[in-house]
């Protein structure tokens, strides 16, 4: 007897169902239609600002300095200096500190004493905090107690007092990612917890750290609330010369030329849009590409 | 196989194991553990073991999951110190040194005793900087290409990596991360290799390959291993100790030492009915 045969002599089944309901399908579209929201928001978003900021996004937007007297000529390139200097010092000040906070929590603290505990809690509810309290917080403490006025230090002091959370957390999850095998591996060849921390699980964790902290610097790059309390508003036309000198940034530099009621000011400040969400998309990328291509390894 | 008697199976692994010669008495005791008992929390895993561990043998230890075997084993060189609440008590010597006592310093304890665990769990770096990485951390000084060298040929593995010392060790099979895992344990020279279900997550062949790795390394050091695999028990072990779980006056599930002797002794004429029924296969 043949295979055919076989199957010849099978009835057929009647598979066809009832075929797909249509709440079924309803809610397919419904569920849809909830994503679209976002992306076509950023779309438009980005097509407004690019047609809008089209004419002046040439290389003048890097070149100049803004300009009150003759927009024509305005550009952005103290903002850009001045965030490239805010940013630099957020991410000195704030790495080192979220990350040993992360590594403490996670590798050192008792699990689940209650000072882990509140710590956990205190560092989430500090993570939802309003940004603008962060700049009040900066402008009391940094600029007026510490002296430090308008600087480029006090901003970045206070945008990594902003970001600080958001890097223990995501250092505490990359780490956890770590498997405990690689952990018991080093201790039982006779490594001593700080040599098991440093050598391997920080290594291991880099890649998810990265992430993080890319992520968590371009939230720190597109800040403005704090800032503006920090008075980051006067008008700056110089780069910043160090870290006690006066500054301003893309977002602050946005917002004095949306102010303005000139439309040169405001394809300016479209231009300028358009170069910060590039600035951001760009961070963004990195993150996502670190993150895909470390992934798995374990 | 299948078609042979549990029975058959273990006395033929006898016959080629190496458990002929030993006798009932220890004289190069490497480990003392007396009324050991160890705890998690107010739960208490194991009953008091007392048994001594001979130099140069492999002693295997036995028994249905859950029987505390691998808590045991994980004991011997404070591993269990890693796990909060787990405490352990009675004694637990190493060449008349209490482990447990005030003075020592688990990193010490540790370096002397290595492990091997049930998967293999090599470190997202080369091959060469998974064996260096126990002489580095403990200072080791001396040529570090002939130590790993050494290392990873003693561990059986150096013909097959030799040309890809600085690939990633996630680039090897099952059987030879778990080679590797050896080759990095003896690079830090411990007097001990404990093993917890090193074949566990292995094939047969790299199964093979293990215990025949394990043969040679009996030579040069001190083995324990815990495996679910009579078989292997059988076939690798001078000596064996068979563990169960049980459950004590108050209905709480213990693990406790019921047997323990030279693996041909406990395999071919066990002195407890319960060790009887387990190797025949009729528990656990």
């Amino acid at each position: 007897m043949t295979a055919q045969s076989l199957v010849v002599a099978t009835a057929p089944l009647d598979l066809a169902g009832s075929g797909q309901p249509l709440k079924d399908r309803a809610f397919r579209w419904m569920l849809f239609a909830a994503l679209t929201v976002g992306v076509v928001t950023l779309a438009v978003l980005i097509a407004y600002v690019t047609i809008k900021g089209w004419p002046r996004l040439n290389s003048t937007l890097w070149t100049n300095m803004p300009s009150i007297r003759r927009p024509e000529r305005a550009g952005a390139q103290s903002a850009i200096t001045g965030t490239l200097w805010v940013i630099s010092f957020t991410a000195i000040f704030a790495l080192p500190t979220g990350i040993l906070a992360a590594l403490y929590l996670e590798e050192f603290a008792r699990p689940n004493s209650r000072f882990q505990r509140l710590v956990e809690i205190n560092i989430q509810n500090l993570a939802a905090v309003p940004s603008i309290v962060y700049g009040i917080l900066g402008l009391a403490v940094f600029a007026r107690a510490l002296a430090l006025g308008q600087s480029v230090i006090t901003a970045a002091l206070t945008l990594s007092l902003l970001i600080l959370p958001i890097i223990i957390i995501s250092t505490r999850e990359a780490l956890r990612a770590v498997p405990r095998n690689i952990r018991d591996g080093s201790l039982a060849l006779g490594a001593t917890e700080w040599q098991t921390a440093s050598r391997q699980t920080l290594p291991a964790a880099i890649p998810g750290i990265a992430t993080g902290v890319i992520l968590s610097l371009s939230r720190a790059v597109g800040e403005a609330a704090p800032l503006l309390l920090l008075g980051a508003v006067t008008f700056i036309t110089f780069n910043p010369t160090g870290p006690l000198s006066g500054y301003t940034t893309l977002p602050i530099q946005i917002f004095n030329w949306t102010k303005d009621s000139r439309e040169e000011f405001q394809i300016l400040a479209s231009a300028t849009i358009v170069l910060l969400l590039v600035l951001l998309l760009v961070m963004n990328f990195v993150a996502i590409w670190i993150r895909n291509r470390t992934q798995k390894r374990w | 196989m299948p078609e042979q008697s549990i029975e058959m199976q273990l006395s033929s692994a006898l016959t080629d194991g190496r458990s002929q010669g030993i006798s009932d008495e220890i004289s190069n005791v490497v480990f003392t553990l007396d009324d050991l008992r160890v705890f998690y929390g107010d739960y208490q895993a194991i009953r008091g073991v007392s048994l001594t561990i001979a130099k140069n043998e492999i002693t295997a230890f036995i028994g249905p999951s859950g029987c505390g075997k691998s808590t045991l084993l994980r004991s011997f060189n404070r591993m269990n110190d890693l796990i909060p609440g787990a405490r352990v008590e009675g004694l637990l010597a190493y060449h008349g040194t209490d482990v447990y006592g005030p003075d020592v310093d688990p990193i010490e304890v540790r370096r002397r005793i290595g492990m091997v665990f049930q998967k293999p769990n090599v470190f997202p770096k080369s091959i060469y900087d998974n064996v260096a990485y126990g002489p580095r951390v403990n200072h080791i000084k001396g040529n570090m290409d002939d130590l790993v060298e050494e290392c990873l040929t003693k561990a059986a593995l150096w013909d097959e990596v030799k040309d890809d010392l600085k690939k990633s060790a996630y680039a090897l099979s099952g059987g030879q991360q778990q080679r590797l895992v050896i080759a990095r344990c003896i690079a830090v020279r411990p007097e001990v290799i404990l093993m917890d279900e090193p074949c566990a997550s292995l094939d047969p062949i790299a199964t093979s390959k293990i215990e025949e790795l394990m043969r040679q390394l009996a030579v040069e050091y001190t083995i324990v291993i815990v495996t679910h695999n009579m078989q292997q028990a059988a076939r690798v072990s001078d000596r064996t100790a068979f563990f169960t779980a049980e459950l004590d006056e108050a209905g709480v599930r213990h693990g406790r030492l019921i047997e323990y002797g030279p693996t041909r002794q406990i395999f071919s004429a066990p002195q407890d009915k319960r060790t009887e029924d387990y190797i025949s296969g009729r528990f656990g």
